[in-house]
């Protein structure tokens, strides 16, 4: 399955209902920096990433791990648009006994393919992964979305080395570059730098987009798919809270939920 | 299980037990940087395609072994138990939280490490392992057993945290002698309806010394080898809760929440029972010749055998 670009387009829309209408019913949650991943998570899922709907544990499917687990909201979006969860899922969100856990959780939800809530531990999850999967002489690849202010983690530098030195070609992380983390803008808590530079440094391939042009999307994700000489980082310059323009570029969604006025009017931009 | 007079590390017992689950292609070995130490490095020379070398880098190690196992593998992962700790948040968040079977091996844990001094001798590694949800938890006393009880891990689905020692102690159990260690059950080495004494590691020789000297004295004891800390025995403590009526706990580790902290708090909650303590006070170690430090800080068979008199005591005074 391979969606247009139009395809796309229109299920990326659908998720930022979904990020904003599970939020908003869990009164809590991350619908910033859901919806700055959310163009990228479609994009990979909806051309490249190869899963089983019906099959969501199928032993040799891509792994897709959800470093930044806080994005919950756009993994169970992603899923109930591709048909893994259902509506009574997503919009249990958050609540006791629901499947969708405040952050992605593997033992929780088939489909989720990591467990997170701790920052800087996706990318050595993923070159776990990835190492398995060379051992097994499997084709599978990794892919592992991370936060920008989650680079602050050193444990995500051990793993860039340690991919580079185990030459993890089946390894490719996307970097949601949004500025913005918990507290406030990033460069005011702490600057991160050329995270390309960085990755590059490292001995990784590295290639920087706009991570909500879908069309350079797909095709950065198609080169890093067929990139097989080192490890791969996309750095995806985005827009935190892309879609709804009250939480545009404003820290203050980072984890905080519509209320119902916002919810109304942000579906209304969403339309 | 009489004493045999080889002895051995239970690094060494960790060591040989890879060599032998190689034959499950499921195994894989993560080493950083301290494979000669924790005897992960015969595996190495072995399965080399097989082994994970990640560097001084303990939190990714954790996480590429949580990675590896919910690839299907079943990852070995070692260093010194003190730099587990460094990783304590990621073995607790990403290995034990989804319940994947990473076996964490953590050597020259306790004072009995010696002269590295106190920045190698972990003695809290026990309590906070034991802390995680679904962890279990295992300190062997020999070279032998540690063997076994690694070879016993691969079929066991969920996380592991297994403390070895560096230095060597006399071997409690022999190849042919092996058909009551399993675990979660505690092993009865000698007995005696005085007073039980329930230790772990490199304590359970001194057990078994602490326990010759009280029989010296008329005084009859039971002695187990605790080698796994959680699931605890707690039927065995029953039984010998009812047998003694008193016990004696001995690890090298700090006496809050190891050995002596879970047998505790199942004899308060369940069937209070005069209970001494042998461990570590509230005090780091330092460096020196094992013997020296063992004596120093009080972890010697002179050391049970006082504890034991005193839970006998204890005991007397309430019936």
């Amino acid at each position: 399955m391979r969606l247009s670009l139009d395809e796309l387009t229109e299920m990326a829309r659908k998720c930022r209902k979904d990020i904003v209408r599970m939020t908003n019913a869990a009164g809590s949650g991350h619908p910033g920096g859901s919806l700055s991943a959310i163009d990228l998570m479609v994009a990979l899922y909806g051309t490249n990433l190869s899963f089983r709907v019906d099959e969501p544990e199928w032993e040799d499917r891509d792994r897709f791990i959800l470093s930044k687990g806080h994005a919950s909201p756009a993994m169970y979006a992603v899923l109930h648009q591709m048909g893994i969860l259902a509506e009574s899922d997503i919009m249990s969100f958050r609540k006791l006994g629901s499947i969708c856990q405040g952050h992605v959780d593997m033992r929780w939800t088939a489909g989720v393919d990591f467990s997170g809530g701790s920052l800087g531990m996706g990318m050595s999850f993923g070159l776990g992964c990835a190492i398995a999967a060379k051992m097994d002489g499997s084709n599978r690849l990794v892919w592992v979305m991370v936060g920008d202010g989650e680079t602050q983690e050193g444990q995500v530098w051990e793993a860039a080395m340690a991919a580079s030195h185990h030459n993890a070609t089946n390894l490719k992380v996307i970097i949601d570059r949004n500025g913005i983390q918990n507290d406030s803008f990033i460069d005011a808590q702490m600057e991160i730098g050329d995270i390309a530079a960085k990755f590059s440094s490292f001995g990784w391939d590295v290639k920087e987009v706009d991570g909500h042009d879908l069309a350079s999307v797909v095709g950065v994700i198609d080169w890093a798919a067929n990139t097989q000489e080192r490890p791969v980082a996309i750095v995806a310059n985005t827009i935190k809270g892309k879609g709804v323009s009250f939480m545009e570029n404003n820290p203050a969604f980072h984890g905080k939920a519509p209320t119902d006025e916002e919810l109304g009017l942000a579906l209304e931009e969403l339309a | 299980m009489s004493a045999r007079p080889e002895s051995c590390a239970s690094r060494d017992g960790y060591g040989r037990a890879l060599l032998r689950i190689a034959e499950d292609p499921r195994v894989v070995v993560l080493e950083a940087d301290l494979g000669k130490s924790t005897k992960s490095c015969l595996f190495r020379s072995e399965y080399p395609e097989r082994t994970v070398s990640l560097g001084i880098a303990e939190q990714n190690m954790m996480l590429v072994a949580a990675g590896m196992a919910s690839s299907g593998k079943i990852p070995f992962a070692s260093t010194f138990a003190i730099f587990t700790e460094r990783a304590f948040e990621q073995i607790r968040n990403g290995i034990a939280r989804p319940g994947l079977p990473v076996h964490i091996c953590g050597s020259h844990g306790g004072i009995h490490t010696g002269s590295d001094g106190s920045s190698a001798q972990a003695i809290e590694d026990l309590a906070i392992y034991r802390t995680i949800p679904g962890m279990t938890v295992i300190h062997p006393c020999d070279d032998i057993s540690a063997e076994e009880l690694t070879i016993q891990l691969v079929e066991m689905g969920g996380p592991s945290y297994m403390r070895t020692a560096r230095n060597k102690t006399m071997r409690q159990y022999d190849y042919e002698n092996m058909e009551h260690l399993r675990i979660g059950r505690g092993s009865v080495l000698r007995e005696g309806s005085d007073v039980a004494i329930l230790a772990c590691g490199v304590m359970v020789e001194m057990a078994l010394n602490a326990a010759s000297d009280l029989s010296d004295e008329g005084i009859e004891s039971t002695v187990v080898d605790m080698h796994t800390i959680k699931p605890l025995d707690n039927q065995l403590i029953d039984r010998l809760s009812e047998r003694c009526g008193c016990l004696v706990t001995a690890e090298d580790h700090i006496t809050f929440g190891g050995l002596g902290g879970a047998v505790a708090e199942w004899l308060s909650l369940n069937r209070p029972t005069p209970l001494e303590m042998v461990g570590v006070a509230d005090r780091f170690g330092e460096s020196g010749d094992t013997d020296d430090l063992m004596e120093a800080v009080g972890l010697t068979p002179t050391g049970i055998s006082n504890a034991a008199k005193r839970s006998i005591s204890r005991r007397n005074a309430i019936s």
